[in-house]
């Protein structure tokens, strides 16, 4: 449904709608407002623990996640995220109250306060849970996609990885695996230029990541990850490959990292005219949004509508966080097994008493 | 949607009514469960057309297809996190470690990834990881070795260790069965010992996880142990009983996580006296927390201080005679044993 008032509308490529053009700014919007609002929290004290921004590499986690299988009942596709694949989450299906909830630790969050950031799962919606040692959700993923496989499902996975992760053994053992048996898989390696304090060029001496496609024997591709458009066709194609039984893409998108690793980095080993730079000529957002204007799919005031609706979802996603109990202390102990809670030390928290024996 | 498939002629013992190895108990338990669940497969190194490295999945590959008994590369990382996501996805995997000792390949994916998952609220991981472990085969360093403990102190794992083919067959069937991730481990110094043979029941039958098992009945001095180890302490138990006149009570502890702590103290309380004896080397063995169990709960009932016989903390070694001076013999536990019954 084009605007009535433009009389030159460029065409939508990759098979796109404006709808869904507005649907990948609505959620790229949310992701970056999301981030700036945990922040707050985070000075506020009220999320516990560390926080981690994606400033600057919403737009590949929205825009590759947006060529998946959306659903929520258990048959679409699955992905597992990475610390700074929020806007991922929120495309597959995450809502923000559960972010806010899982951040604040509270026991009606996705994890109960057991784990924590986006460390969440929802099998339904699509979504598993990384963990913090790297390059393990590879091979886990490549698991799932074997199921797909063994069930004749036509479902795919996506995985993320950094740049620094890719070092890891468990990223070239899943690679490998899900090579060999031709899994419907897509590992996505953001290339942010740093893991943690790290530049790329202490992880591999490979020119670029997509070198080792070729050495895996699957399909790769790099892209401007900062140009969504050019991140979702690119996607689409390595899902459309893995449905066809193509078997494994791994995509490079190359990005930048503009805040440190988590809240507590200042980043004092990166040259601030560095991130200014990225900032003023390489925002997604700000290139998607100029995109969708300049080529009349939306108007400056159809995306303000939607940022406006954007903060109003926040601060009750956030108010209903708030409201939210922390766990009883007890619910330490439970879901260790699924028979049923683990037994409190004996001399912890009963006095000793030898005669129970 | 259970398939039955016509069964290789090693398969058909059980039905034969003909005695089984600890070997052939497992081969059965396992063929059954991917008959009864077509959500059971296997992974592993070379466990396709040849069959794995002792031959325990030889014929599967026919029966089964390429679907369900997965060929992998060397990646012990890969395949037991490949195990995990298919769990996720609501099968049972069970993964083979060719040899047990390369399960420290991967450790972190164990621990880390699918120890935690439940806890995690990624809901729980019902996969089994086995293989062939133990010593006294010459296998030497990275052929012989009892990690056992490096996983027991993980929440959220279970162990399993068979001492007989009964309990082997229906340990592995419970252990594929259960809703939490099972390392299941398999001494390979009994797994075609002829005189362990045993007639198994021709119908269903589990093992439950978490139970002791008593091997042999005593007065005088409780023995816990566990695999290859309970038949050595049975040998000397005889030889107490004919040359000492002492009543020796054995238990097998079966699973290792969760520690059936209550048969231990049941028969302590018995007896008051206790040897722990495992192949597992001697720092941080399963020995030193039995023990302060027993000085928890226990300690009352106790007429002397408890003994362990374990190996030697040194890597295996390849050498007959230094593994046989490394590993528990029966001459150790009966000098233990006899040392304690003096209190």
């Amino acid at each position: 449904m084009a605007t009535k008032t433009k009389t030159r509308t460029a065409a939508i490529p990759h098979g796109l709608t404006r709808e869904q053009l507005l649907e990948m700014y609505r959620l790229v919007r949310l992701t970056r407002s999301l981030e700036e609002k945990l922040e707050v929290l985070f000075k506020q004290s009220k999320v516990v623990g560390g926080l981690f921004r994606s400033l600057g590499q919403e737009g590949e986690s929205v825009a590759s996640a947006f060529a998946l299988n959306r659903r929520d009942d258990g048959t679409g596709d699955m992905l597992s995220p990475l610390i700074r694949n929020l806007g991922s989450m929120l495309t597959i299906g995450s809502r923000p109250v559960e972010v806010v909830k899982q951040y604040m630790a509270k026991a009606d969050s996705l994890a109960r306060g057991k784990e924590l950031n986006i460390h969440i799962t929802d099998y339904q919606r699509g979504f598993i849970g990384q963990i913090s040692p790297l390059g393990d959700l590879i091979p886990v993923m490549a698991g799932v996609a074997l199921t797909f496989k063994q069930r004749g499902q036509d479902r795919v996975g996506m995985v993320y990885i950094g740049d620094g992760a890719t070092s890891t053994g468990a990223f070239h053992e899943g690679v490998n695996f899900a090579a060999v048996q031709r899994l419907p898989l897509v590992v996505i390696v953001e290339n942010n230029q740093w893991a943690y304090s790290t530049p790329s060029k202490f992880m591999t001496a490979a020119k670029q990541f997509i070198d080792k496609a070729p050495g895996y024997g699957v399909a790769g591709e790099q892209v401007d990850g900062n140009d969504m458009l050019a991140v979702y066709a690119a996607s689409k194609r390595a899902v459309d490959r893995a449905r066809a039984g193509e078997g494994v893409t791994l995509l490079e998108f190359m990005t930048y990292r503009r805040k440190g690793h988590a809240q507590h980095d200042a980043q004092t080993y990166v040259d601030p005219a560095e991130i200014e730079h990225w900032a003023s000529t390489n925002d997604p957002i700000d290139r998607y949004v100029k995109t969708l204007v300049d080529n009349g799919w939306a108007t400056a005031e159809e995306l303000t509508a939607i940022g406006a609706d954007i903060d109003r979802e926040l601060d009750e996603a956030v108010a209903e966080a708030e409201q939210s109990p922390l766990p009883e202390p007890e619910e330490a102990l439970t879901d260790v097994y699924g028979d049923g809670p683990v037994n409190a030390p004996w001399t912890r928290h009963t006095p000793p008493d030898p005669t129970l024996a | 949607m259970a398939t039955v498939l016509e069964k290789p002629e090693h398969l058909r013992l059980t039905e034969q009514g003909k005695p089984v190895t600890l070997l052939e108990a497992i081969r059965e338990g396992l063929w059954e469960e991917m008959e009864r669940d077509p959500s059971v497969f296997l992974m592993g190194e070379d466990i396709g057309a040849y069959g794995g490295a002792f031959k325990m999945t030889d014929g599967f590959l026919d029966a089964f297809g390429g679907l369900r008994v997965v060929d992998t590369p060397i990646s012990e990382i890969g395949f037991t996190g490949a195990a995990a996501g298919a769990a996720h996805m609501g099968m049972r995997p069970v993964c083979e470690m060719q040899f047990i000792d390369f399960i420290s390949c991967a450790y972190d994916m164990i621990t880390n990834y699918i120890a935690t998952s439940r806890y995690r609220g990624s809901g729980g991981v019902p996969m089994v990881i086995r293989g062939p472990s133990g010593g006294g085969v010459r296998g030497g360093p990275f052929h012989s070795q009892n990690p056992e403990m490096a996983f027991f102190h993980t929440p959220g794992l279970k162990i399993v260790y068979p001492s007989t083919p009964y309990d082997a067959k229906g340990l592995i069937k419970a252990a594929i069965r259960d809703n939490d991730p099972v390392l299941f481990f398999e001494h390979k110094w009994l797994y075609r010992r002829p005189q362990l043979r045993e007639v198994l029941p021709n119908e269903d039958y589990i093992v439950p996880l978490g139970k002791a098992r008593t091997h042999r009945e005593g007065r005088d001095i409780t023995i816990v142990t566990y695999a290859a180890m309970v038949h050595k302490c049975a040998e000397a138990a005889e030889i107490l009983e004919k040359e000492d006149g002492l009543s020796v009570e054995i238990i097998d502890l079966r699973t290792l996580l969760p520690l059936d702590e209550d048969a231990i103290i049941e028969s302590v309380k018995k007896t008051s006296r206790l040897l722990i004896v495992h192949e597992d080397t001697r720092t941080g063995g399963i020995a030193g927390e039995i023990a302060m169990r027993i000085n928890e709960k226990a300690w009352e009932w106790l007429d002397a201080p408890p003994l362990r016989v374990a190996a030697a903390d040194a890597p295996v070694p390849y050498s007959p005679p230094l593994e046989d001076y490394f590993l528990p013999q029966v001459d150790d536990v009966i000098k233990a044993a006899r040392h304690l019954a003096k209190y």
